[in-house]
C-alpha cells in the first residue's frame, strides 16, 4: 500500500496509476497552479508555477526529509513516502514571483481578451499573486498574427508550448514551433505551413492564456454571459462529449468535455464548428400539410391526432428513422408505427459516409461515418422487425408497393437524398417527412414536420463502440418546432412531457443490448457490452456444459 | 410577537407638561417656518420655461454618451464591462474586429435603451476606458419606445452636444507612481508594439 502525505494529510494511492503530484494533490482535494502541465501531454516543467516543496519520508525510521530546493509538482511521481508541502511561505513566495513574471511583459487588454473569465494567468494572479505592481506597464495591446486555423496573439502568450506539443503528440502535424529566446520566444509557423489540421481547434482550449484565439468565437461573446451544457457531439459516430456554451438559446462554441472513455481532452473541427446548422435560416420552422399544389402552415394543436388518424388510414406502413435521432425517440416511433400496423417495414435511413476514418497518433479517431447512433437505431429496429432494413431495401419495397403510408424522421443537418431517390416515394397515399431543412424528398411529402437540431433534443446514442451517452437539451428549438420525442409522446397517448429516461427505462427492459442502461448513466457514459459480454459467457458455459 | 417576551423592553412615551399640551409652542413652530418660506427667494423653477440649473453637471447622472477617441473614433472598445455591470440590462453590444489598425475591437453596435434606464451610473464606473459616460442632459424625451433606444451615432452626437460643457472625466489623468498605479496605462498609444511585425 503506497502512502504520499500532502499538506501533512495521508493519501493511498490507488492501484495501478502512476500519478504525478498535481494529480496526487487533486484526489485530496487541493489544487496546485500549473500552466504547462496537462494530463494529455508531455511533462515539461517549463512554466515553474507548480513548484512544491518535496521529500521523502523513510519507511523504517518515518523520519521525513525534504529537499533544500523546490520541485515541479507535475514532474515529481508520486510514489510511497513522497511528502509535498504546498502552502508553506516558501511555496508561496515561489508562485508570486512566477506570477510576477509573466506579467513584466504581458498586455493588460483583459477587456479585450476572449480569454478573459476563463483564464488562467487572470486566476492565478488573484490566488496566488501580488496586489502591487513593482514594474512599470508598458504594453496595452498585443501584436496579432494569423497562423492558420486560429488567430495568436502574440504578446499575450506565457510560452507554457501546450500548444507545441499538442500538434506534436496529439494531432501529429507539428506546425507550431518556439522561435526565439529569453525573453523573445514566440509561437510561430514555417511559412507556408500555417495551422491547419482537423484537430487544430484544440489548441485554443489548451491555451491557459488568451494567446490562442478561435476565429469562430473571435469577440462573439464573453464568457462569463455563456452557460454550459452538457452534451454529445452528433456529427460523427465517435459521439465526443462536449460542452454546448450557449446564451439566450444562441449557441456561440462547443468544447470538448474530458471523458476518458470517448475522446479524452479533444474534439475535431468538424464537430467543433459543425453546429452552424441549427442557427441556419433555412430550416423547416413550421408544420405543413400539402394541399394540391399548395402548403398549408399547420397549427401544432390538432396534429398529433390528425397525424394519426391518417396514418391508420394509410396501412400498409413504413418508417425511416435516420441515424440522427436519439434511442428514445427511434424506440418511440417503432412503437407508434407498429401499433397503427403490426406489419409495418421499419428501416434505417442512409448511413452518411465521408472520406475516410482518420487517426492521429494521440489515439484520435475522426470516422467516415458522420452519424451519431446507428448502433443505437439499429438495435431499436432489430428488437422490433427482428433484422434491420437498410434504406437501398426499402427503397426496393416500395418499387415494389409494399407500403402506402411512410414516415421519415430525418434530422439530417447535411442533405441526404438525391431527386433519383425520393421518387422512389412519389405516389404514395401518406408521405410525413419530418426534417431540419427542405429536400428533394419533403417537396413530395404530404405533412412536412419540422425537426429539433441535436442541442434541442434530449436523449441517449449509441457511437459505433457500444457506448451509451445521454444528452439533454441545451437551447429551445425556434419557435413552431416541437421535438420529435414529444411529438411521438404525445401520438402515443402519452400524458405530459416527454420524460427520455422513463423511456430508456422502458428499453433497457425490452431491448437485451440496451440492458446496463437501468442503472444512472453516468456523465461519461455507459459501456453497453458489459452486459453483452457476461451474456456471451453464460452462453460459451452452456455449450461448454453441453 | 408576544407581548410578554422577555427580549422585547417597552418604553412610557414622556410626560407632557401644560405648555405642551396647549399646542402652542409647535403652533408658532410651524406657523414661522411656512412665514419664513412665504417670505423668502423662490426655490420652485418654472420648467420648461426656465431651464434647471444643473449645481456641478460632473455629478450629474442624466442621458448617456460615448466618448471619442483623439482621432474622433468611438473610444469604446466593446468589453461588454457596462453591460455586464448594468442592472437594467439595458446596454446591448455587438462587438467586431475593428477596421483600424491601432485598435482590436471595436463596437459594431451599441445600443442603450434609455427607458429601461435606471441612470445608475454603473456603466460609467465599470468602464475600463472611459468611453461611456453620463452627462447632465436631463430633459429626455421621444414619441416611440423604439425612438428612446439610442445606437451608437445617437449616443456619439451626445458626445459632440455636450463636450464643451462637460470635459471627459478621466480617472487616469493624475500621475502615480508605478506601484499604485490603476490596471491600465494613461495614454494607450504608449503601449503600441514598438517593432514592425508583418502580421
Amino acid at each position: 500500500m503506497a502512502v504520499v502525505i500532502i499538506d501533512g494529510r495521508e493519501l493511498i494511492l490507488p492501484e495501478g496509476r502512476r500519478l504525478n503530484g498535481i494529480e496526487a494533490a487533486r484526489l485530496v482535494g487541493i489544487e496546485i497552479p500549473h500552466y504547462c502541465w496537462h494530463p494529455g501531454l508531455s511533462v515539461v516543467g517549463s512554466c515553474r508555477m507548480c513548484l512544491v516543496e518535496v521529500g521523502m519520508r523513510d519507511a523504517k525510521t518515518g523520519r521525513i526529509t525534504m529537499q533544500p530546493k523546490l520541485v515541479p509538482a507535475c514532474n515529481t511521481p508520486a510514489v510511497d513516502g513522497t511528502v509535498f508541502v504546498t502552502t508553506s511561505e516558501k511555496v508561496r513566495q515561489a508562485r508570486a514571483r512566477v506570477e510576477e513574471g509573466l506579467l513584466l511583459r504581458h498586455p493588460i487588454d483583459c477587456p479585450i481578451c476572449d480569454k478573459a473569465g476563463e483564464c488562467l494567468l487572470q486566476d492565478y494572479h488573484f490566488l496566488h499573486g501580488q496586489p502591487q505592481r513593482r514594474a512599470d506597464l508598458r504594453p496595452y495591446t498585443s501584436r496579432r498574427r494569423d497562423i492558420g486555423d486560429v488567430t495568436l496573439f502574440v504578446d499575450r502568450c506565457i510560452m507554457c508550448s501546450r500548444c507545441v506539443r499538442f500538434t506534436r503528440e496529439i494531432s501529429g502535424s507539428s506546425e507550431l514551433m518556439v522561435v526565439g529566446r529569453g525573453a523573445q520566444e514566440e509561437i510561430d509557423v514555417f511559412p507556408g505551413r500555417p495551422l491547419h489540421n482537423n484537430l487544430s481547434g484544440n489548441v485554443v482550449d489548451l491555451c491557459p492564456v488568451g494567446a490562442l484565439a478561435d476565429k469562430d468565437f473571435l469577440y462573439r461573446q464573453r464568457v462569463w454571459f455563456m452557460r454550459c451544457h452538457r452534451a454529445i457531439c452528433t456529427r460523427c459516430a465517435v459521439g465526443c462529449s462536449i460542452w454546448i456554451d450557449e446564451n439566450q438559446d444562441r449557441i456561440y462554441r462547443l468544447r470538448p468535455r474530458p471523458n476518458p472513455f470517448v475522446n479524452k481532452w479533444w474534439i475535431c473541427n468538424e464537430g467543433r464548428y459543425g453546429y452552424h446548422y441549427v442557427h441556419d435560416r433555412r430550416r423547416l420552422v413550421r408544420p405543413m400539410r400539402r394541399e394540391g399544389q399548395s402548403l398549408h402552415e399547420l397549427d401544432w394543436g390538432l396534429l398529433p391526432d390528425e397525424l394519426c388518424q391518417r396514418l391508420r388510414t394509410a396501412a400498409p406502413l413504413a418508417a425511416v428513422i435516420s441515424p440522427f435521432v436519439s434511442v428514445e425517440e427511434a424506440y418511440l416511433l417503432c412503437k407508434l408505427i407498429r401499433s397503427l400496423d403490426a406489419q409495418a417495414v421499419l428501416a434505417c435511413g442512409p448511413i452518411p459516409l465521408v472520406g475516410q476514418d482518420q487517426n492521429f497518433p494521440g489515439g484520435f479517431v475522426v470516422l467516415a461515418e458522420k452519424c451519431p447512433n446507428r448502433r443505437g437505431v439499429e438495435a431499436v429496429l432489430a428488437h422490433f422487425a427482428g433484422k434491420v432494413v437498410s434504406f437501398d431495401e426499402l427503397l426496393q419495397q416500395l418499387a415494389d408497393g409494399l407500403a402506402r403510408g411512410v414516415w421519415v424522421a430525418g434530422g439530417y443537418p447535411m442533405p441526404w437524398i438525391d431527386h433519383q431517390q425520393a421518387q422512389r416515394f412519389a405516389g404514395l397515399e401518406l408521405l410525413i417527412v419530418q426534417d431540419l431543412f427542405p429536400s428533394p424528398l419533403s417537396d413530395l411529402a404530404s405533412y412536412i414536420l419540422p425537426a429539433a437540431a441535436f442541442a434541442e433534443r434530449e436523449g441517449s446514442y449509441v457511437n459505433r463502440n457500444d457506448w451509451l451517452q445521454t444528452s439533454a437539451w441545451a437551447i429551445r428549438p425556434p419557435s413552431g418546432v416541437r421535438p420529435e420525442g414529444q411529438l411521438y409522446w404525445q401520438m402515443l397517448g402519452m400524458p405530459g412531457l416527454f420524460n427520455p429516461r422513463s423511456v430508456l427505462d422502458d428499453i433497457a427492459r425490452q431491448i437485451m443490448f440496451f440492458s446496463a442502461a437501468t442503472c444512472e448513466i453516468p456523465e461519461t457514459g455507459l459501456d453497453l457490452r458489459v452486459n453483452l459480454l457476461a451474456e456471451g459467457q453464460a452462453d460459451k458455459e452452456r455449450s461448454h456444459d453441453v | 410577537m408576544d407581548p410578554h417576551d422577555k427580549s422585547i423592553r417597552w418604553i412610557k412615551p414622556p410626560e407632557l407638561g401644560l405648555l405642551e399640551r396647549s399646542y402652542l409652542p409647535l403652533f408658532l413652530d410651524g406657523i414661522t417656518t411656512t412665514l419664513r418660506h412665504l417670505f423668502s427667494r423662490k426655490k420652485t423653477v418654472q420648467f420648461p420655461d426656465e431651464p434647471h440649473q444643473i449645481p456641478d453637471p460632473l455629478l450629474y447622472r442624466g442621458v448617456h454618451r460615448l466618448n471619442r477617441d483623439e482621432q474622433g473614433r468611438v473610444k469604446c472598445v466593446a468589453c461588454f464591462l457596462c453591460a455586464t455591470a448594468c442592472p437594467a440590462h439595458c446596454i446591448d453590444i455587438v462587438a467586431a474586429e475593428s477596421p483600424w489598425p491601432d485598435r482590436e475591437k471595436y463596437p459594431e453596435s451599441f445600443t442603450i435603451d434609455e427607458l429601461r434606464c435606471i441612470f445608475c451610473g454603473m456603466c460609467e464606473e465599470a468602464c475600463p476606458v472611459d468611453a461611456i459616460e453620463l452627462t447632465s442632459l436631463y430633459d429626455l424625451s421621444g414619441k416611440s419606445r423604439e425612438e428612446m433606444i439610442f445606437d451608437k451615432e445617437k449616443l456619439l452626437s451626445v458626445y459632440d452636444q455636450t463636450i464643451d460643457k462637460e470635459p471627459m472625466r478621466s480617472r487616469r489623468q493624475t500621475a502615480q507612481p508605478a506601484g499604485a498605479r490603476s490596471t491600465l496605462p494613461t495614454d494607450r498609444r504608449d503601449g503600441l508594439p514598438t517593432d514592425n511585425d508583418p502580421s
